[in-house]
């Protein structure tokens, strides 16, 4: 349904992707995880033919992102990560907009949206620009869809949204991908990529791997600790001292520690902190995350 | 221990809404205090409030000890701020950033030249201090801008959502420089969407429409809410 085949852009002395290529299949939740300045708002821009590429090419739909732009923009959706509906016009008013650039109405394809508008409904004679953060979010992703896209791209939508706002908003893509819509969502929270059926993990305009998040963990085979103990600021300073560490990181609760060419056992880091004086110590092997996955790609490179 | 800061009754009222519903809280000298809540529950309200750029309703607020109504000017000397939006200068220097903020804090140029000789060392960055903010790496911006808002030894800092869009290992770096600032006694007020940096908190506060739902450790909050981990507990409080 995507297609991206060596696509590189520059702004001035900046490479912002560099030599991507992946696809998207009909139908699929695909994720583009990585922090600021991964590439994934120039990637999202180039599929929505609102920045041409310098070199390769893509397609969406089978249509190509420069000759046939028309077509791309009547059948994909897209949610930039900046709010940008008219915020000196209704909830209401927006809606209509969007509904009459595509030349359809609200009530043609309601279906769609029904759900996520419900929900802000009661406000829908108020000024956009006067709706909280998960409000504008919702309003957005209505707009989005009110011309019933095949392709729906979203950049950032939960980047500064609370946990409870994410799960909920999650729970929306989901059900638009039962309906049969292609998404390619892009997020920096690791955590978002275990919703995805396949993601891309990004760094600097590179794709560092692509796979089902499942794979992606499976294939981390380094040996993995989990390790706390009272004084968590002091362990991790004994940790990064100890010459057999290669790792060693906070994750909530615990730290997670990899060994230097993972021949360490979890009791040669038990008694090394033992002697160390360390109370309430707990050390024990622990099934990796993506987050664990990305770090190590990105220590790697 | 000290108390750095003291909040008692305080309420905040935009026309008939109220934003901060009678909140009471102390947070201690050299504690990381996690300041935490869904989006409009009125975080940003009670931080501004705390760093003398508005006024409460009513209540009591004191902040390192000044009173918030009489005593902003000397609330403003006494705290640092840093948030992932506002940081430094892109078109600065890294030393026209620290000489700009010196000045602001009224640091005199001669103990601005020491205090900047130990900083650039400590950030390992004394070859790059003449180029411009807007060239450097996402973290050498972030960890720069959190020791430009503790140059002039704040008795408390302020962190908004520091850590957004940074990749895990950036995010996770940031945090030792947290643990520096408070091993120097600095207290840390933070606020951060990341769950799991809930943890690295001594103490966590949860707000939900406006009101503290819940406040202490994260150990004991688990506990309470038999969740485990933050991620659990802030989705029963807040969903």
């Amino acid at each position: 349904m995507i297609s991206i085949h060596h696509i590189s852009k520059s702004y001035s002395d900046v490479q912002a992707v560099r030599d991507i290529s992946l696809e998207v299949k009909n139908g699929e939740l695909f994720g583009l995880i990585g922090p600021d300045g991964a590439g994934k708002t120039t990637l999202m821009r180039i599929l929505m033919t609102l920045l041409i590429q310098d070199e390769g090419t893509a397609s969406m739909g089978g249509f190509d992102v420069i000759k046939d732009y028309k077509k791309i923009r009547n059948m994909t959706g897209y949610m930039p990560g900046r709010f940008s509906l008219y915020q000196d016009l209704t909830v209401e008013e927006n809606l209509n907009f969007f509904a009459t650039v595509f030349k359809t109405t609200v009530a043609e394809n309601y279906d769609l949206i029904r759900d996520i508008y419900i929900q802000i409904e009661p406000f829908k004679k108020r000024l956009a620009g006067k709706l909280s953060g998960g409000m504008k979010q919702k309003l957005a992703l209505s707009c989005a869809l009110i011309h019933k896209p095949e392709i729906l791209i979203l950049d950032e939508p939960t980047t500064g949204v609370d946990a409870v706002s994410r799960k909920e908003f999650w729970e929306m893509l989901k059900k638009l991908q039962q309906k049969g819509i292609t998404i390619l969502v892009s997020t920096p929270y690791m955590d978002e990529a275990m919703l995805c059926n396949r993601v891309a993990l990004m760094q600097k305009g590179e794709i560092l791997d692509i796979d089902t998040p499942q794979k992606l963990v499976e294939n981390y085979t380094r040996k993995l600790y989990a390790i706390k103990s009272d004084d968590m600021h002091r362990l991790i300073q004994d940790l990064r001292s100890y010459e057999k560490t290669d790792s060693a990181y906070a994750f909530g609760q615990f730290l997670h520690v990899t060994g230097k060419e993972d021949e360490v056992e979890a009791t040669e880091f038990e008694n090394y902190l033992l002697k160390k004086d360390h109370p309430g110590l707990q050390v024990f092997d622990i099934v990796p995350g993506i987050e664990d996955v990305f770090m190590e790609l990105l220590q790697e490179q | 221990m000290e108390k750095v800061i003291e909040v008692r009754h305080l309420v905040k009222k935009f026309g008939s809404f109220t934003a901060n519903d009678n909140l009471n809280f102390d947070v201690y000298q050299g504690e990381i205090f996690g300041f935490l809540g869904a989006n409009g529950a009125g975080k940003t309200t009670a931080m501004r409030i705390l760093c003398g750029l508005s006024s409460p309703t009513s209540g009591e607020v004191k902040v390192s000890g000044y009173d918030i109504y009489k005593e902003t000017e000397k609330i403003k000397r006494n705290i640092g701020y840093m948030s992932q939006k506002f940081s430094l200068y892109e078109d600065l220097t890294i030393a026209e950033n620290i000489r700009f903020f010196s000045g602001i804090y009224g640091i005199t140029p001669k103990n601005r030249k020491a205090k900047q000789e130990v900083l650039l060392k400590n950030l390992d960055i004394e070859s790059s201090k003449d180029s411009l903010i807007g060239s450097l790496p996402l973290g050498w911006k972030q960890k720069l801008a959190f020791s430009v808002a503790i140059f002039h030894d704040p008795k408390i800092v302020f962190l908004d959502e520091p850590t957004s869009g940074v990749d895990p290992i950036t995010r996770r770096k940031f945090w030792d420089l947290i643990y520096e600032a408070t091993d120097r006694g600095i207290t840390v007020f933070v606020t951060t969407h990341y769950m799991d940096e809930a943890e690295y908190c001594n103490r966590v506060s949860i707000m939900n429409d406006g009101r503290i739902e819940a406040l202490d450790t994260p150990e004991n909050l688990k506990k309470k809410y038999s969740a485990k981990n933050m991620d659990e507990v802030f989705l029963k409080i807040a969903r």
